[in-house]
């Protein structure tokens, strides 16, 4: 299972990376993209929107199934990236590399909500049956 | 091939008969067409060979073994098939006077007492025309009672994930956020979650059982204290009761508003778009905000309970009676059933599939809730045979068709990974079970002997393994002149 420890992770199985200019960037997990399979559809957020935590922001869709995908934190989408919607396999190919969506947090404080590589592990762990 | 390909322009129908122009002289000159519409031209042999053919090559209930979970074709017995076609039924005008229609009313009346009967509940109104239409008018009457009480602060609908995939749907085309609620590792809902999400923005609760983990649900009483406690009415997905007919009263066990699918357990076919029949269920409180038509019994007449009767009712769902059609078949069968064969509906039912469980767990595969009686349906993961050999769900139920089954449901639900869904239903005799456990046995060993032949399956049908990625994301839907 692919977890980098670099990163910050949701319940809702997205992953998180802080950049230096204090922005963070979204996609979903490794795991996620494993339970879906083959995606075939990806729509991502208006840039500008501003987005409330755990907002429904953006929807990914597979041979089995649409799933949303939710706003880490809150705040202000600054990019989003359109190469994933032209080729939603990409998702699939490499999770970490295929961000979806850049958010500029309204309170960078509100990354300490997330989830250590570690923590989600343990959750992904808990869900298996 | 498309019939549209068979096509050869000027073709007629009837081939050797004399053309006669046909003359539609009664409809005015400028109404009438000038250009024929792009029908396809072929011979009526041709017609009949190409759709012969096509029925040939699908798998149904009437040709082969159909174990599809959550969602199963079920027996669709030809005698109540006979009743509902007598000419007197279906010739009747849906606007002829109730006079006249007593026989019918009378039919549908009884229906809708034996559903009263066989759910617990106050009332039963029969006119939704589709599972999803019984939930919407479930979830419509909900939100009427509320409204009728000036209690409109209620905006939130809780659906645990185990529900039927359509409850949240429902409860948003009514106008309410959907709060998800956790399943506990048994398979129940998560209670301290449940108490954890309910309050004064409560709605209700949509609660589907047994669950789609094929798991009846264990703490119901505590469910309803928690909902009811917080001013939320309770919502029994009931489109499967195949497994608690005769048996539990979901009125017993204190729900509001109950949906029945008269299509999945009262014999009518499904699938196909239909047509459907989701007769609704209520509590004493919600009697007023039924849909109307209701069959009324007075002074020895049938007649139709309209809005005049019920001015709080939530309305029609249709121009007339419901799927009348539908619920004469589904009257016939529970007349043919009676209490004791509905009782042996849901004895059979949950029989099958807990010998199918017990089978093929000694077969070596493994069940997702071993520590849980099945109800109608239970859940195979094939998690660990995918990491031992690559083969996946998929392909198991890919090859499943090469040896005479159709395959039961795949990934869903999608809280258990790499699942397979298995509903037998109770009208399967012990032989096909055990022929289709020896068909499992078989792709098991398969899959570790020779995956490859698994993983490339289907090997004898029409059509091999579909691209249904590329399908997904190069859709062509519509048919072009080459």
């Amino acid at each position: 299972m692919s977890i980098p420890g670099d990163l910050k992770y949701t319940k809702s199985h997205e992953w998180t990376r802080s950049e230096a200019d204090g922005t963070v960037t979204v996609g979903i997990t490794h795991h996620a993209q494993e339970l879906l399979g083959d995606m075939v559809y990806v729509e991502t957020p208006a840039v500008g929107r501003q987005l409330a935590a755990g907002e429904e922001c953006a929807v990914v869709e597979s041979v089995k199934a649409a799933s949303d995908v939710y706003a880490p934190v809150a705040g202000e989408v600054i990019a989003v990236n359109a190469d994933v919607v032209d080729a939603p396999e990409k998702i699939n190919q490499d999770a970490y590399a295929a961000w979806m969506f850049k958010i500029k947090p309204s309170n960078p404080d509100d990354l300490s909500g997330l989830l250590a590589a570690s923590a989600y592990q343990a959750l992904v762990e808990s869900e298996a049956h | 091939m498309l019939i549209f390909e068979l096509s050869r322009p000027g073709r007629k129908n009837l081939a050797q008969a004399p053309a006669a122009k046909p003359e539609a002289n009664d409809i005015p000159a400028h109404l009438r067409r000038g250009d024929k519409p792009l029908l396809p031209e072929v011979s009526e042999m041709d017609a009949v060979r190409h759709y012969t053919r096509l029925s040939q090559k699908n798998f149904s209930i009437d040709t082969h073994f159909y174990p599809l979970g959550s969602c199963t074709m079920k027996y669709n017995p030809r005698g109540a098939n006979q009743h509902a076609m007598l000419p007197q039924f279906l010739a009747r005008h849906p606007l002829a006077s109730e006079a006249t229609g007593q026989g019918v009313l009378a039919c549908l009346y009884e229906l809708q007492e034996m559903l009263k009967d066989v759910t617990g509940m106050a009332g039963v109104s029969l006119t939704p025309m589709a599972g999803a239409q019984g939930e919407f008018a479930g979830v419509a009457m909900i939100r009427a009672y509320h409204v009728s009480r000036n209690d409109v602060a209620r905006t939130e609908m809780l659906v645990p994930d185990a529900a039927h995939g359509t409850n949240p749907a429902s409860a948003v085309m009514c106008g309410y956020t959907v709060r998800e609620i956790p399943t506990d590792r048994d398979g129940n809902v998560d209670l301290e979650a449940l108490r954890a999400a309910v309050g004064p923005q409560t709605a209700g609760l949509m609660l589907t059982n047994p669950s789609t983990l094929g798991v009846f649900e264990k703490n119901i009483r505590e469910m309803q204290q928690i909902v009811h406690q917080a001013g939320g009415l309770t919502y029994y997905d009931g489109a499967n009761l195949n497994a608690i007919l005769g048996r539990v009263k979901p009125g017993d066990m204190g729900f509001d508003v109950i949906h029945v699918n008269l299509h999945k357990t009262f014999s009518t076919p499904h699938g196909g778009g239909g047509p459907g029949s989701g007769p609704v269920g209520v509590s004493e409180r919600l009697l007023p905000f039924l849909p109307i038509p209701i069959i009324a019994f007075e002074s020895g007449r049938y007649r139709l309970v309209t809005e005049k009767d019920l001015p709080q009712s939530i309305g029609r769902l249709s121009g007339f009676m419901g799927n009348t059609g539908v619920l004469l078949r589904a009257y016939s069968y529970a007349r043919m059933l009676g209490a004791e064969g509905m009782r042996r509906v849901a004895d059979f039912a949950t029989l099958n599939a807990n010998y199918l469980m017990a089978e093929l767990s000694k077969a070596g595969f493994d069940i997702a809730f071993p520590q849980r009686r099945a109800s109608h349906e239970f859940i195979v993961t094939l998690k660990g045979l995918k990491e031992q050999t690559g083969v996946s769900a998929m392909d198991v139920a890919k090859r499943l068709l090469d040896k005479g089954f159709h395959a039961p449901t795949t990934y869903f639900p999608m809280l258990v990974p790499e699942c397979l869904l298995i509903e037998p239903t109770e009208t399967e005799s012990k032989q096909t079970l055990d022929a289709f456990i020896a068909a499992l046995k078989e792709i098991l060993d398969e899959a570790h002997a020779n995956p490859e032949l698994v993983k490339t399956a289907p090997h004898t049908m029409p059509v091999r393994r579909l691209d249904d990625v590329k399908a997904a994301r190069e859709l062509d839907l519509v048919w072009k002149k080459a």
